[in-house]
C-alpha cells in the first residue's frame, strides 16, 4: 500500500490527466446532445495539452526566456531552463483545438437548421423517415 | 442627467450604458495590448497567435457589449476578409521569398541578399515578419468566426 | 448503453495509468523529453537566431513549417466556417439597399 501510494505522490501529474481525459472520454461517447460531445472533446484536447506541458517541466528551472548578452558571452546551464518544444507544440495544439471547436460548433448549427434538435437518437429517427 | 435618461431609455434588454461605457474606454487600450504582445514576442512572452487572439477578443467584446452592427463599424467583414487573407500571405509570401532568393523554403538568413542585415539579423526579422502575419490571420478568423456563429450567419442581429 | 460507455472509460483510463508507470516523474531534468532536441535549442538558439524567447525562436525558425501550416489550418477553419454559415441577405433588405 505504502508503495502504491508512494507511485500515486510520484506521478501525481499523470492521475490528474487521466481523469480528465476520463470525464471528457465519457461525454464523447455516453452523452446523446452534439453539444455535449463537443465540450467533451475539448475537454479531452485540454488534458492532453496539459500532459504535453508537464512533459516540459524540469525542477527548480526557469521560464525559457533568456538574457542574450549573458548567453553570448557565458553560455547557458540546460538543466536551469525549462524546455520550450512542448510549449511550441501545444501552442500550436491550442489554435487547432479552437479552429477545430469553430468548425464543429458551425456544422452543429448547420444542423440544427436543418433537423431542429441537437438529439443523435432524434436526429437519427428523422434521418431514416 | 436628462441626456443620461434619455440614453438609458433607448437601450435594449440587456444592455447597460455602464458596461457600454466602459468598454468604449477599454477598447483601444485592449487593441494596443494586442499590438503590443505581437510585436514584443522576441523579448516576452507572447507572439503572433497570443496578440492576434487578443486584438480579436476586443471586437468580440464590442459585439457582446453593443451589438454586432456595432462592432462591424469598427472593422467591416470585407476589411476582415482583406486582413485575414493577407496574414495568411505574409506568412507564405516570406516562405517564398527565401526560396526565390536562393535559400531554403523558409530560411530566412537567404534574404540577406534583399536587404543587407547579416543572416543572422535576418533570421530574427523574419521571426518578427512572420508573427505579423500570424496575429492578422488569427484576428480576422476569431472576429469572424464570433461574427458567424453569433448571428447564425446573417451577420446583422448577433448576441 | 451508459454502463457500456463508462465500463469503457473505466478501461481506457485504467490501460492509461498501467500506461503511466513507465513514464519519468514529474519535473525530473534527465527525462527523455528534456535531453534529445530541447538541449540544443536552449544553447543555441540564442547564437543562431539572436531572440531571447526560446518559444518564439523554436516557433518561427526551427518549426517554421509547422506555424505556416498552423495559419493555414486557421485560415481553412475560417473559411469552412463562413462557407457553411453565411446566409445572403433576404430581399426585403435586399430592395432597401
Amino acid at each position: 500500500m505504502d508503495q502504491f501510494t508512494a507511485l500515486i505522490v510520484a506521478k501525481y501529474n499523470y492521475w490528474i490527466y487521466v481523469t480528465l481525459m476520463m470525464i471528457g472520454f465519457y461525454a464523447m461517447i455516453g452523452k446523446k446532445n452534439l453539444v455535449k460531445k463537443l465540450i467533451g472533446m475539448n475537454i479531452f484536447q485540454t488534458a492532453i495539452i496539459l500532459m504535453f506541458v508537464s512533459a516540459g517541466v524540469k525542477q527548480g528551472a526557469r521560464i525559457p526566456i533568456l538574457d542574450k548578452h549573458h548567453v553570448m558571452e557565458h553560455g547557458v546551464n540546460v538543466a536551469e531552463i525549462v524546455n520550450p518544444l512542448p510549449h511550441v507544440l501545444m501552442l500550436t495544439a491550442i489554435v487547432v483545438s479552437v479552429s477545430v471547436t469553430g468548425v464543429a460548433l458551425a456544422i452543429l448549427l448547420r444542423i440544427y437548421r436543418e433537423y431542429g434538435t441537437l438529439e443523435e437518437d432524434e436526429i437519427l429517427e428523422k434521418l431514416e423517415k | 442627467m436628462k441626456l443620461l435618461q434619455e440614453r438609458t431609455a433607448k437601450l435594449r434588454v440587456g444592455e447597460s450604458l455602464i458596461i457600454q461605457t466602459a468598454v468604449r474606454i477599454m477598447v483601444p487600450f485592449i487593441q494596443l495590448f494586442g499590438l503590443y504582445v505581437i510585436v514584443h514576442g522576441h523579448y516576452s512572452p507572447g507572439g503572433g497567435f497570443q496578440g492576434g487572439v487578443v486584438l480579436g477578443a476586443s471586437f468580440v467584446l464590442l459585439a457582446l457589449a453593443f451589438d454586432q452592427k456595432f462592432s462591424m463599424k469598427y472593422m467591416s467583414e470585407k476589411a476582415n476578409g482583406v486582413l485575414g487573407n493577407v496574414g495568411a500571405l505574409i506568412y507564405t509570401g516570406t516562405a517564398a521569398l527565401c526560396a526565390i532568393f536562393g535559400g531554403l523554403f523558409l530560411d530566412y538568413s537567404a534574404l540577406d541578399k534583399l536587404i543587407p542585415l547579416g543572416p543572422v539579423g535576418w533570421r530574427s526579422f523574419g521571426i518578427f515578419i512572420v508573427e505579423v502575419g500570424v496575429g492578422l490571420a488569427v484576428m480576422s478568423i476569431m472576429a469572424a468566426l464570433f461574427w458567424v456563429l453569433g448571428s447564425n450567419g446573417d451577420m446583422e442581429e448577433g448576441l | 448503453m451508459k454502463a457500456l460507455a463508462l465500463l469503457t472509460t473505466l478501461i481506457t483510463g485504467a490501460i492509461l495509468l498501467y500506461g503511466t508507470m513507465d513514464f519519468p516523474a514529474f519535473g525530473d531534468p534527465q527525462s527523455p523529453a528534456a535531453i534529445h532536441l530541447s538541449a540544443y535549442f536552449i544553447e543555441e538558439a540564442v547564437h543562431e537566431t539572436h531572440v531571447p524567447n526560446l518559444v518564439t525562436a523554436v516557433l518561427g525558425d526551427y518549426r517554421g513549417y509547422d506555424t505556416m501550416f498552423e495559419t493555414v489550418v486557421i485560415y481553412c477553419a475560417g473559411l469552412a466556417v463562413v462557407s457553411v454559415l453565411r446566409k445572403k441577405r433576404s430581399k426585403t433588405q435586399e430592395n432597401k439597399s
